[in-house]
């Protein structure tokens, strides 16, 4: 279904708007907006399919970012020579602080067992009110030449956002299909008693689904601060709505169990497809948003109609 | 009642915790135990108490609405082309706001319903659609220019202090004391309040009493919708202006003042009472914090905390209580 929608798309936008949306330029452009997009997409994405859900993803990928831009801008001075280093060191630095509020997340929600609405809601009031409290609404901005490479640079004309992208999704979508880690957690997301009577350790299971949410919350960061050259407390606002989305148009279930990252990657390039398609049409980015809302709505209808019909078929 | 019947109820420590925040902030800063900053704070936090009263009620039924804050966004602006283009008065405003709500709140209702989708997020989509609309059709214009009649009926009862300025109960306030009168009967003497616990403590087992689930959701939702109503009139009347980034945003606050009352998003659970503590302690904290000149940068991170020591305290009792309850006396 989605990849008729994704010809559909290709057909109405060549015929609208003739040799704009799939101009190289255009493909260009997307081929850097997508990987940040997509990552923070997957963060949220393991999350549901354990059952939960992980508000705080925009603020972890914020808060990361700042602390990488906080080390890069302190430490890199103009006589330090090599800042190769230092970047690995800030971008680790961002990336296990972001994995660590993962694993905050997940030992609040298993162990003490908060629904992971209010859990992640709370981290994200809490992240962000750090993040501005620390920047006091300002931008960090100045990095080195190999921090701006991992946003803005290409590899054989590919960009490296891009490359770094398919490695996650590559490495995602085995984590869920082919280990342990993954199919407990579809199980756990499907009937979290019956995984627990039968043996799954659901607590261990959930700590890691959000401590990974949380470090692909990092590596999200990375490129976003990277293409933007510089890190605030409000980026990516509205991403949220966008990667529920996604994941719910790519067939993941809103209440857990299933889903794949396969699906996911369609569902991202459909609604990056669409965007900048209504971007070049000039509509307000509004009435964009207020679209993806109804084509959640609408994707979450017509889920619920399959799922009757193939109910009605089992019978 | 004795002290250790008391000392099991959640809504008694609060109570603790509010009394010494009380008293911490009366020696800190001079003005907080007056009269008019009492008066001022249950006027400002009458919009955080009325939408409360209704997410308790979409609470304890297992639910969640995020998209609230939107409708009273659009609310807002009809009160607004009401009183301003069409001279109206304040009553008709008041039952267009309501109306508004409820017609919003049971859309919400029908496709969390028929859909069978999570509520979190069809609100989340819904939000979205609202207020992406709104601020289409408005283009997030600010209205200020209501007439003077309007600017002038805030209160009711006026008197006057001991140093001259006048103060009194407003019509906010009074709207509050309905929200919170309202929703205490509806949820203690009500045979639909028993249905909607019912409904959020097990669903499925409310569906086979007989239950009709349909009417229950579009109820919840449809409150919440009218209590968003409510909660744009006395939002306009306290600020008199109409823009459309004042509520949205602010559902974190009225979520976090919620569960601060012993709320659980897995439903069934949640009194007025708590919730009304709730409200207190927020409003009590936040007055505080501005009274003793803290930054305003501090109130979201204290918010958050707010809302996670608050959802851990409530887990932890809970799972206590269950754990008590298989408790074996031998004698």
């Amino acid at each position: 279904m989605l990849i008729v929608i994704l010809i559909f798309l290709t057909i109405l936008f060549s015929i609208f708007l003739p040799g704009k949306v799939f101009s190289v330029g255009n493909f260009q452009s997307m081929a850097y907006q997508l990987p940040e997009l997509s990552i923070l997409a997957i963060a949220m994405m393991i999350t549901m399919l354990s059952g939960g859900i992980n508000l705080s993803i925009i603020a972890t990928a914020n808060t990361s970012g700042i602390i990488t831009a906080t080390i890069l801008t302190r430490l890199i001075t103009a006589d330090s020579g090599n800042s190769f280093y230092i970047s690995v060191i800030a971008i680790l630095a961002g990336w296990t602080a972001a994995f660590l509020i993962g694993i905050v997340n997940g030992f609040i929600i298993a162990h003490i067992g908060v629904s992971p609405i209010l859990s992640t809601l709370g981290m994200m009031t809490v992240l962000q009110g750090l993040n501005i409290l620390y920047t006091k609404g300002y931008v960090i901005s100045g990095f080195p030449p190999e921090i701006l490479f991992i946003g803005n640079g290409t590899i054989l004309g590919i960009p490296f956002a891009l490359i770094i992208f398919l490695i996650i999704a590559f490495i995602i979508s085995i984590l869920l299909d082919r280990t342990p880690f993954g199919l407990s957690n579809y199980l756990i997301g499907s009937n979290e008693t019956a995984s627990y009577l039968s043996g799954i350790n659901v607590k261990k299971t959930l700590i890691w689904t959000y401590a990974i949410s949380g470090l692909l919350c990092g590596v999200a960061s990375t490129i976003m601060i990277s293409h933007f050259n510089s890190a605030r407390a409000g980026y990516g606002a509205s991403y949220l709505l966008v990667t529920i989305l996604a994941a719910v148009l790519g067939g993941v279930n809103p209440y857990g169990g299933l889903g794949k990252v396969s699906g996911l990657v369609i569902a991202l390039f459909i609604l990056q497809i669409a965007s900048s398609g209504l971007n070049l049409l000039g509509v307000s980015t509004h009435f964009t948003k207020a679209l993806w809302g109804i084509i959640l709505i609408f994707v979450i209808g017509l889920r619920n109609i399959k799922f009757k019909n193939n109910i009605k078929k089992l019978i | 009642m004795t002290i250790k019947d008391l000392s099991k109820k959640y809504e008694f420590y609060l109570f603790i915790i509010i009394i010494s925040l009380c008293i911490l902030f009366t020696f800190c800063t001079k003005e907080f135990l007056t009269i008019e900053n009492f008066l001022d704070l249950l006027t400002n936090y009458s919009f955080l108490g009325i939408m409360s009263a209704g997410m308790l009620i979409v609470l304890i039924s297992g639910g969640i609405d995020l998209s609230f804050t939107a409708i009273a966004t659009i609310s807002e602006y009809m009160i607004a082309l009401i009183i301003i283009n069409y001279s109206g008065n304040l009553l008709t405003a008041f039952v267009v706001s309501c109306c508004i709500g409820i017609i919003l709140g049971s859309f919400n209702a029908f496709i969390i319903y028929y859909f069978k989708a999570p509520s979190l997020i069809v609100t989340i989509a819904t939000l979205n659609i609202f207020y992406g609309f709104i601020i289409l059709v408005t283009k997030g214009r600010w209205i200020y220019n209501f007439p003077i009649w309007f600017r002038e009926t805030k209160n009711i009862f006026e008197f006057t202090s001991g140093n001259g300025t006048e103060y009194g109960i407003t019509l906010p306030v009074l709207l509050l004391l309905f929200v919170f009168s309202i929703t205490y009967i509806l949820l203690n003497h009500t045979f639909l309040g028993r249905k909607i616990i019912a409904f959020g403590g097990n669903q499925e087992a409310a569906r086979r009493m007989g239950f009709n689930i349909l009417h229950i959701t579009i109820f919840v939702y449809a409150f919440m919708g009218f209590l968003a109503g409510v909660g744009a009139i006395s939002h306009v009347l306290i600020v008199q202006t109409v823009q459309a980034n004042a509520i949205v945003g602010r559902e974190l606050e009225v979520i976090a003042a919620v569960v601060l009352g012993g709320a659980s998003l897995a439903g069934g659970k949640g009194t007025i009472l708590g919730t009304i503590l709730g409200v207190t302690l927020i409003a009590i904290m936040w007055n505080g914090l501005v009274l003793m000149g803290i930054s305003s940068y501090w109130h979201q991170v204290i918010l958050g905390l707010i809302i996670i020591i608050s959802v851990i305290s409530s887990a932890y009792s809970s799972r206590k209580s269950i754990l008590g309850g298989t408790k074996i006396d031998i004698k």
